[in-house]
């Protein structure tokens, strides 16, 4: 059982997150057809090195994460917010609407 | 000579200086019905070897007896049963007052037994016998079954667990594990912790000191100076503990055998550093007559003499080929016994053990036969490079040492004691002390990430200095053919078959033969394993590798695999009224939740005509706050949101990127930014997941707070055409239709109980108010309810009476009459759906759904013949092929006849359409697709009333 380091609450087993797949760059809902779609739903480059997954502090802070795992030796390579995002406090400060950003 | 006590043999000695019994406290206890005595410190061997006693079960597979080989946890041959406890390591567990030990694995009797004859019949049950024997006929199977089962060893279960039997778990999180309580062990854990780090140490045995525990007066000198240090120190140290297995990120289970008060722990060690001194395994000789009762190990005697005072024989035959074999001679003369050495480093060994039932001579290497009543050998020494194996090592066999050494580990394990090396006490002492010194400073170091992935690297590489070796003899067989594996009755001339048969990897042969595979699980007879295939094949055994060690190292039982049952059930603040009110239950996730009262007929009418109420408490229900809702419901629901009025319910759908149906529930708008959602039961956490991931990973920039507010709301709903009466009394709120109409939401007084949502929706299809109330009151306001019902014939439902209603309906439930490719055009929520929408969850994919046209559809069915109920999951069939499924049923009782909904190909769904329904016991029914999905009133004027 490998430890994950949760930028919010530190170094956790990895039994209190939940593995939330591969992240892949979804295509653009408005003009997508249904091959490259469906090949963002259903299919995952599986590597063996490193890889970017999104897991959740299920048992924890329940914050989303970022992380760069190689699948080969489970070394974490890095570990982050998603999408470059705001703290949750300097979210709660903004009052602008949708914004578009990804992972 | 079989039998298996000498009468009269009172062997037990005069006090020795380490010796770990209390002659204070001399006690009764009972083997096999005849009552023997124990001094506190004993284990079940050792007294009964004191006893006289020398055959403790018999054999596997040939009812050979069996005595002591090691006189320690591993002793293949003395697992008994202490009363109920089936599978105890008679060699480690300590005798208590009182206690019944029984031989297992005696069929029918430990001095008479059955199996004896499959001695006569060895050739049947050579190399390979599990796949050859028993394969022809196949009819015999259950036969074979049969007569397996009485080789299996093993003792008796208790049918049901003893109540006295307390498992537990826990974690630990030291910077430095040691593995081993042994002089190397201890030197390291106190160093270690003088070096600052928190120190577990774990010890097998029942005390620290290993070897020197049954050593001479200079290595008891010794332990006590290392006891006292450790003594002195902050370790903390676990005895009758054994580090079992190392996982990812230097993760250790620990099974501790006697924790105060429990049966037995499992504590998951994650740990900074570990260091692994383990020590040595000596390693038994394969000589034909080497399973017989009276053959020992050296260290055996030491132990038996040393740490227990019995003497384990009157003349012994000793082949030595180390100094623990030379201590064992001079143990065995200073405790009387007679000993004929054979040295193998001056050409000496033993050509086969004489005996049947036990030792009765040795025939020695110059063809003389010795009498003698004890065999002990010191042959060599297994390295126990388990731990090492699973951090990443693979041991490489070194000749001049006839042992393997560890080659390569990832930073955070380390290696010291006879693991390592051979040294006099003083060097080991010193290398033990550098390696708990560096495994303090790697596991305290500022920035090390405990449970980090480390890759491995060469042993060579590491800050620690290499300890010298000592030539040892290569010594595995002697001129005859013995037994391998004394748990699995495995023999070398079994493995040598075995390669000529082909099998010739030490993997293969130790599947084939089952070598290994027995409770020691190669402790003892992996490297004579090894050695037997590469003697068999002609390459060397650093040609033939070793087998691979695989967690655990040591039993566990599943008692402290599961630990304490920490399953938690959830219930309603309304349960004791449930319990009261004969609700049966129903398990519904972590809910228990009443099914029905008895009669959910009764309660579905009661709905219909009069007033019923319902716990609902279990469904999902998120607040939700701030500007961005709106954005939040628009995007995730497959319907309209941006122009939900305060004071308004809608009924939403929502589903995944697939397009797939996820969840379905309403949505009130409580105040310009404040929302009440509820989702599913089932689905409760998962879509405030859902919802968060959308806006922690989507859409950051939302301002969208979610709270779950499922338990903190007791949820009701009250159905039925009075069901306005029933409330109307109790609450500060306008129930009037003008005031409160259909798809409504108040907040306001309910029983005197502030801060109470009202939704006016409608799952049954009457007119029906759902009510959350804070949780504190929800018994009160339920029981108010009622009360006030009384005079309107209120009656309390179940989910069964619930489910027969909404489908009555036609209301569906997301993953009943939906599954996990249904998108949301097949369910019937078509109409729904707005393409028009710029973006939601799941459009792309219901776009093309539309253009392309659904393959499947939910549609109403009603049997022509109305007394058939086709259960759920009938098949509907066209021309003997499966086109559709019934995935719901009940009979309704308000239309008196079955009713269902149904997943059918759109050339099937047009109204009136007759469809083929085959039942699960063979028989075609027909049925009739209705026009609505409701069966009962599908215009909906009960709901608005
Ligand atoms: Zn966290």
């Amino acid at each position: 059982m490998i430890t994950l380091s949760c930028p919010w609450c530190g170094p956790r087993n990895v039994t209190e997150f939940a593995y939330g797949g591969e992240s892949g760059a979804r295509p653009d809902p408005a003009t997508a057809t249904p091959q490259p779609w469906r090949r963002y739903l259903y299919t995952n480059a599986n590597p063996a090195g490193p890889v970017t997954e999104t897991w959740l502090h299920r048992a924890g802070c329940r914050r989303y994460l970022v992380v760069e795992r190689d699948t080969t030796t489970n070394e974490i390579l890095a570990i982050r917010r998603p999408g470059g995002a705001p703290s949750t406090s300097a979210r709660h400060a903004t009052t602008g609407r949708a914004t578009e950003q990804r992972p | 000579m079989t039998a298996a006590t000498t009468p009269g043999a009172a062997t037990r000695l005069d006090p020795q200086p380490g010796e770990v019994i209390d002659r204070t406290d001399r006690f009764a206890f009972t083997w096999n019905g005849v009552e023997h005595h124990a001094y506190r410190g004993d284990t079940i061997t050792s007294a009964l070897a004191a006893a006289g006693v020398r055959v403790f079960s018999r054999s596997f597979k040939y009812s050979r007896p069996r005595g002591i080989l090691t006189a320690s946890y591993l002793d293949p041959g003395c697992t008994v049963q202490v009363d109920d406890e089936p599978n105890v390591r008679g060699s480690h567990r300590r005798i208590a007052p009182g206690q019944a030990v029984t031989a297992q694995n005696v069929w029918p009797s430990l001095d008479r037994d059955v199996k004896m004859a499959n001695q006569a019949v060895g050739r049947f049950l050579t190399a390979g016998f599990y796949y050859k024997t028993f394969i022809k006929p196949q009819r015999l199977w259950p036969t074979y079954q049969r007569v397996l089962q009485r080789f299996a060893a093993g003792g008796t279960a208790p049918d049901t667990a003893p109540d006295r039997l307390r498992y537990d778990k826990r974690y630990a999180h030291p910077d430095v594990l040691v593995a081993g309580g042994g002089p190397a062990g201890m030197k390291a854990a106190v160093a270690a912790a003088k070096h600052g780090a928190k120190v577990l140490l774990v010890e097998e045995e029942h005390e620290l000191g290993g070897h020197l525990r049954y050593g001479d007066t200079g290595d008891l000198d010794r332990l006590a100076l290392l006891r006292a240090e450790v003594a002195a120190s902050d370790v903390e140290v676990l005895t009758d503990a054994v580090v079992a297995g190392r996982y990812d990120g230097n993760l250790f289970a620990v099974v501790e055998r006697s924790a105060p008060g429990l049966t037995e722990r499992l504590t998951k060690v994650r740990a900074g550093v570990a260091i692994v001194a383990a020590g040595l395994i000596e390693r038994p000789y394969v000589v034909e007559g080497n399973d017989l009762p009276g053959v020992l190990l050296s260290t055996a005697v030491r132990r038996l003499i040393n740490l227990h005072a019995v003497k384990p024989g009157n003349r012994a035959v000793v082949l030595t080929a180390n100094p623990q074999g030379d201590a064992a001679i001079a143990d065995l003369q200073r405790a009387g016994v007679q000993v004929w050495a054979e040295d193998a480093r001056a050409g000496g060994d033993i050509v086969r053990i004489l005996g049947r039932g036990g030792v009765v001579g040795v025939e020695v290497g110059d063809g003389r036969k010795v009498p003698c009543d004890l065999v002990v050998t010191a042959t060599g020494w297994t390295a126990t490079t388990s731990l090492l194996n699973m951090a990443g090592d693979r041991p490489v066999y070194e000749p001049r040492i006839a042992r393997f050494l560890p080659s390569q580990l990832p930073d955070d394990v380390l290696v010291t004691g006879g693991l390592a090396g051979d040294d006099d006490l003083d060097e080991l002492l010193d290398h033990a002390r550098a390696a708990g010194e560096l495994a303090a400073e790697r596991a305290t170091e500022p920035g090390s990430v405990r449970g980090a992935a480390l890759p491995v690297r060469p042993i060579v590489d590491a800050c620690l200095p290499a300890l010298p070796l000592h030539d040892h003899p290569a010594m595995f067989r002697g001129p005859t053919h013995g037994f391998v594996d004394f748990s699995e009755d495995v023999g070398s001339k079994d493995l040598a078959a075995a390669v000529a048969e082909g099998y010739d990897s030490s993997e293969l042969a130790k599947r084939y033969t089952t070598a290994t595979m027995g409770p020691s699980q190669g402790k003892l007879e992996t490297v004579n394993a090894v050695a037997a295939v590469a003697e068999a094949t002609g390459i060397t055994i650093g040609q033939a590798g070793t087998t691979t060690w695989r967690p655990p190292y040591a039993p566990i039982t599943l008692g402290a695999l599961a630990g304490r049952n920490f399953e938690p059930v959830r219930v309603s603040p309304m349960q004791p009224w449930h319990e009261v009110h004969g609700a049966a239950p129903l398990v519904a996730g972590a809910w228990i939740r009443p099914d029905h009262y008895g009669d959910p007929a009764a309660e579905v009418r009661a709905v219909r005509d009069e007033v019923g109420i319902i716990d609902v408490t279990p469904i999902g229900k998120l607040d939700l706050q701030g500007p961005d809702v709106p954005n939040l419901l628009e995007l995730l629901y497959v319907n309209k949101w941006q122009k939900l009025d305060v004071g308004r319910v809608r009924y939403g759908v929502m589903c995944a990127e697939d397009g797939v149906v996820l969840d379905d529930g309403v949505t009130g708008r409580l105040g310009p930014d404040h929302y009440l959602m509820s989702t599913t039961s089932s689905g409760a956490a998962g879509i405030w997941e859902w919802i968060e991931n959308w806006l922690q990973t989507e859409r950051p920039g939302w301002d969208v707070h979610v709270t779950p507010v499922t338990t903190a709301y007791a949820s009701m709903n009250l159905a039925g055409p009075r069901s306005r009466d029933v409330l109307a009394p109790l609450t500060d709120v306008d129930l009037s239709a003008d005031a409160f109409g259909y798809m409504h939401v108040r907040t306001g007084t309910i029983a005197a109980v502030e801060d109470c949502v009202l939704w006016r929706i409608g799952f049954t299809g009457e007119l029906s108010y759902e009510l959350h109330v804070p949780a504190g009151y929800g018994l009160h306001v339920w029981e108010t309810l009622l009360a006030a019902g009384a005079d309107h014939g209120i009656r309390a439902f179940g989910v069964e009476a619930q489910r027969t209603l909404r489908l009555e309906k036609g209301h569906l439930i997301v993953g009943q009459d939906t599954d996990g490719l249904t998108k949301a055009g097949s369910a019937g929520l078509g109409g729904l759906v707005k393409l028009d929408k710029p973006n939601f969850v799941g459009k792309p994919e219901l776009v093309w759904q539309q253009e392309v046209g659904v393959t499947s559809t939910l549609v109403a069915l009603q049997p022509v013949d109305p007394t058939e109920v086709p259960p759920e999951a009938s098949q509907i069939v066209v021309a003997g092929r499966t086109v559709g499924r019934i995935t719901s049923s009940r009979r309704s009782p308000t239309l008196g006849r079955g009713v269902c909904l149904g997943q059918v190909p759109p050339d099937l769904a047009a109204p009136g359409t007759h469809v083929t329904v085959r039942l699960p016991d063979g028989r075609d029914i027909v049925a009739v697709v209705q026009q609505h999905l409701a069966h009962v009133d599908p215009e909906g004027a009960r709901l608005r009333g």
